[in-house]
């Protein structure tokens, strides 16, 4: 290289250097735009709305934590999965830097599949089939449970659950929903119960049902006339509030009803809509931390924009969506960057201490996905979801058998 | 719900694709009845079946006339459109959230021997047998039923003999508007109503009225029991989640042995 070469590319590596903190200023100056797919209508609507709330809470709490501007696009996939496809594809095309979504496994396999083509960070808040994270995409990432560890967490639970309530019940029948999550959970429990020899029961009859059925009352009968002692329930929202009802038309009153890590039973409009009969319904999910300071902001938050809401009815769906906009937003401080595979390569390096839910730190492994994220059961005490295990998160003591359903 | 189907096809000879989209808008005015009035739902069918008779006599004598002698695609087009333009109004005006009515019989039922008999279904299956013998009654032995009848078996031939087929035509689709209007309140009690919900109903009738037969009463309140055994014995005996495999299973059998429905008349 000669002289006059050199002195050149001196002058233009310093220019360059000189003028790269100012890309990264200017970067963090124009918001992170955030594309937020959810089912706000159709038959997960209400969940949908639920993660919403953490959604509109986001950019508020998240300029406040991190100092970074976040810019909400919202979509509603209508709880049809060719429709969750189609949104994340116009988000992308309307400018969207992330997107975060979509409470669906269905839903979230469909996206992944949008955001791999096309390069496009991922951020799942809330879905739980397997395959999503072992499909070996770089930009899906998923801050949540997998079937296999919700099943695990919710079948250990539920053994403690019985230690706690001197309880020993010997059969279960199985009643779950058919769809991609419900069909992983349902193998996750196929493949887990043989190797659990310390619970008690055997599960003696297995349902799947249709989680947009309208009528459940064959499924009730079949799962009444099997005998069990209490029913094992992977549910939605919808599905099952009919089937508690059903159950009382039929009058079958099981020892409980016990979900080993499903949405549905601490939903607001399980209450709602059942009155006392959505008492002692028992969920074991993944739960957030009342105590810790990221919870405190997000209430505060929470209780500003929605003052008729008490968060304990949104606290799942709500806290994990706004932890996923958390982790995009804090890896966009990181990146200085809204290029998506600096994003991507950001959030693989994502290690958030103080976060909202149970358990370790927010840190992906080499698929995508977070591990150690914490369950708790949640049962229905005086119309609240409420703690009752692990001993040192409870608030209340279990109850189970469930006392015998009486006319509201 | 299916008869209303029916007897609007039977006469009018256009299938009415928002029927379901109809049936919404019938559960959440029993909704609001409830709501406001604490009406209960089978009380609040006089009132919603009033209201729907006019809505369908003015849908079919304002917007549905014009189109009888055009092409049936246009048909199909234009019930499309109205099931779309009903599920979005309803959606901006109630918005995705489910509604329902809590009446102190829904949760009861009967106990006869072994077998618990649903009260809130017992009693929807009892409206639904009185509109269908009203109904009966009305075409059978009133002169404007007759005349209705007149008009579905020969349209010209009304025409010639000085009956007004348009009108005749607006109080067939008024009374099917009616059906709907009395299944939609019945359902309210069994069913939380969301916008989204029609279409599912509508595949449901269409499928109940082609196994009964398109056009006739009879075939309507068959196929409806048909579907129903089919799907519950299936769910019961072989897999729950197969139930709608079953019903469409007879729908196929029945399309290939007797494309005219079980008591439907070759045309």
């Amino acid at each position: 290289m000669q002289r006059r070469q050199f002195n050149k590319a001196l002058a233009a590596a310093g220019a360059l250097a000189a003028i790269s903190p100012l890309n990264i200023a200017r970067a963090q100056g124009k918001p992170l735009k955030v594309g937020v797919i959810l089912p706000r209508s159709g038959y997960l609507g209400f969940i949908g709305q639920s993660c919403q709330k953490g959604a509109d809470l986001a950019p508020g709490v998240i300029k406040d934590m991190l100092g970074v501007n976040v810019e909400l696009m919202n979509a509603d996939f209508e709880s049809n999965v060719d429709t969750a496809r189609t949104r994340a594809e116009r988000l992308i095309q309307e400018g969207a830097n992330v997107l975060v979504g979509p409470f669906d496994s269905g839903a979230a396999s469909a996206i992944a599949q949008v955001a791999e083509q096309r390069g496009m960070p991922f951020v799942i808040n809330i879905a739980a089939a397997p395959q999503i994270t072992e499909q070996g995409y770089k930009f899906v990432f998923r801050n949540f449970q997998t079937a296999q560890d919700i099943v695990r967490n919710g079948l250990s639970l539920i053994g403690e659950l019985f230690q706690a309530t001197n309880t020993i019940p010997r059969s279960a029948v199985f009643m779950h929903v058919n769809d991609t999550f419900g069909q992983a959970m349902a193998k996750g429990i196929g493949a887990a119960m043989p190797r659990l020899t310390q619970l008690p029961f055997k599960i003696v009859d297995q349902i799947g049902y249709d989680p947009a059925a309208k009528d459940l009352s064959v499924e009730v009968s079949k799962a009444k006339a099997s005998n069990a002692d209490f029913l094992l329930l992977v549910c939605r929202l919808n599905d099952s509030i009919i089937l508690r009802r059903e159950m009382v038309k039929q009058k079958w009153s099981p020892m409980g009803i016990v979900s080993p890590g499903s949405p549905g039973m601490y939903e607001e409009q399980y209450f709602k809509t059942l009155g006392k009969l959505s008492e002692y319904s028992i969920s074991n999910v993944p739960w957030y931390n009342p105590k810790s300071s990221v919870t405190k902001r997000v209430e505060a938050a929470f209780k500003k924009m929605n003052p008729k809401d008490n968060l304990v009815f949104h606290g799942l769906n709500a806290g994990f969506t706004f932890e996923a906009i958390l982790i995009a937003a804090d890896a966009y401080k990181r990146a200085g960057s809204t290029d998506p595979k600096a994003l991507a390569d950001a959030i693989r390096q994502t290690n958030i201490k103080e976060k909202m839910s149970l358990g370790g730190p927010i840190k992906f492994n080499e698929k995508g996905q977070v591990e150690g994220i914490g369950s708790a059961c949640v049962q229905n005490l005086n119309m609240l979801p409420t703690v009752v295990l692990p001993k040192d998160a409870a608030t209340a003591k279990p109850i189970f058998p469930a006392p015998t359903y009486k006319k509201a | 719900m299916a008869l209303g189907l029916s007897v609007i096809f039977g006469v009018v000879r256009v299938v009415n694709f928002a029927h379901g989209e109809m049936m919404t808008i019938a559960m959440y005015a029993a909704t609001v009845l409830f709501a406001a009035l604490h009406l209960d739902p089978f009380l609040a069918m006089v009132p919603v079946a009033a209201a729907f008779f006019v809505f369908g006599y003015l849908l079919q004598a304002a917007v549905i006339n014009p189109f009888i002698t055009r092409p049936e695609h246009s048909q199909f087009m234009l019930l499309v459109a109205i099931a779309i333009i009903l599920v979005n109004s309803m959606l901006m005006i109630f918005g995705p959230d489910a509604h329902n009515v809590q009446v102190d019989y829904q949760l009861e039922s009967y106990e006869i021997g072994p077998l618990l008999v649903d009260k809130a279904r017992l009693m929807a299956a009892g409206a639904a047998v009185v509109a269908a013998s009203g109904l009966f009654a009305f075409f059978r032995y009133s002169l404007t039923g007759k005349a209705i009848r007149a008009c579905a078996d020969n349209y010209l031939g009304a025409k010639v003999v000085g009956l007004n087929v348009k009108h005749l035509y607006a109080l067939t689709f008024g009374l099917g508007a009616v059906c709907v209007a009395i299944a939609g309140c019945a359902m309210v009690v069994l069913v939380d109503v969301t916008p989204p919900l029609g279409p599912a109903y509508t595949l449901l009738a269409f499928v109940i009225v082609i196994v009964g037969g398109l056009g006739s009463m009879g075939g309507a309140l068959l196929g409806g029991v048909l579907i129903g055994v089919s799907e519950a014995l299936a769910g019961l005996f072989i897999e729950p989640s197969a139930k709608s495999m079953f019903s469409f299973g007879l729908l196929i059998l029945v399309l290939l042995l007797r494309p005219q429905g079980l008591l439907g008349r070759r045309t």
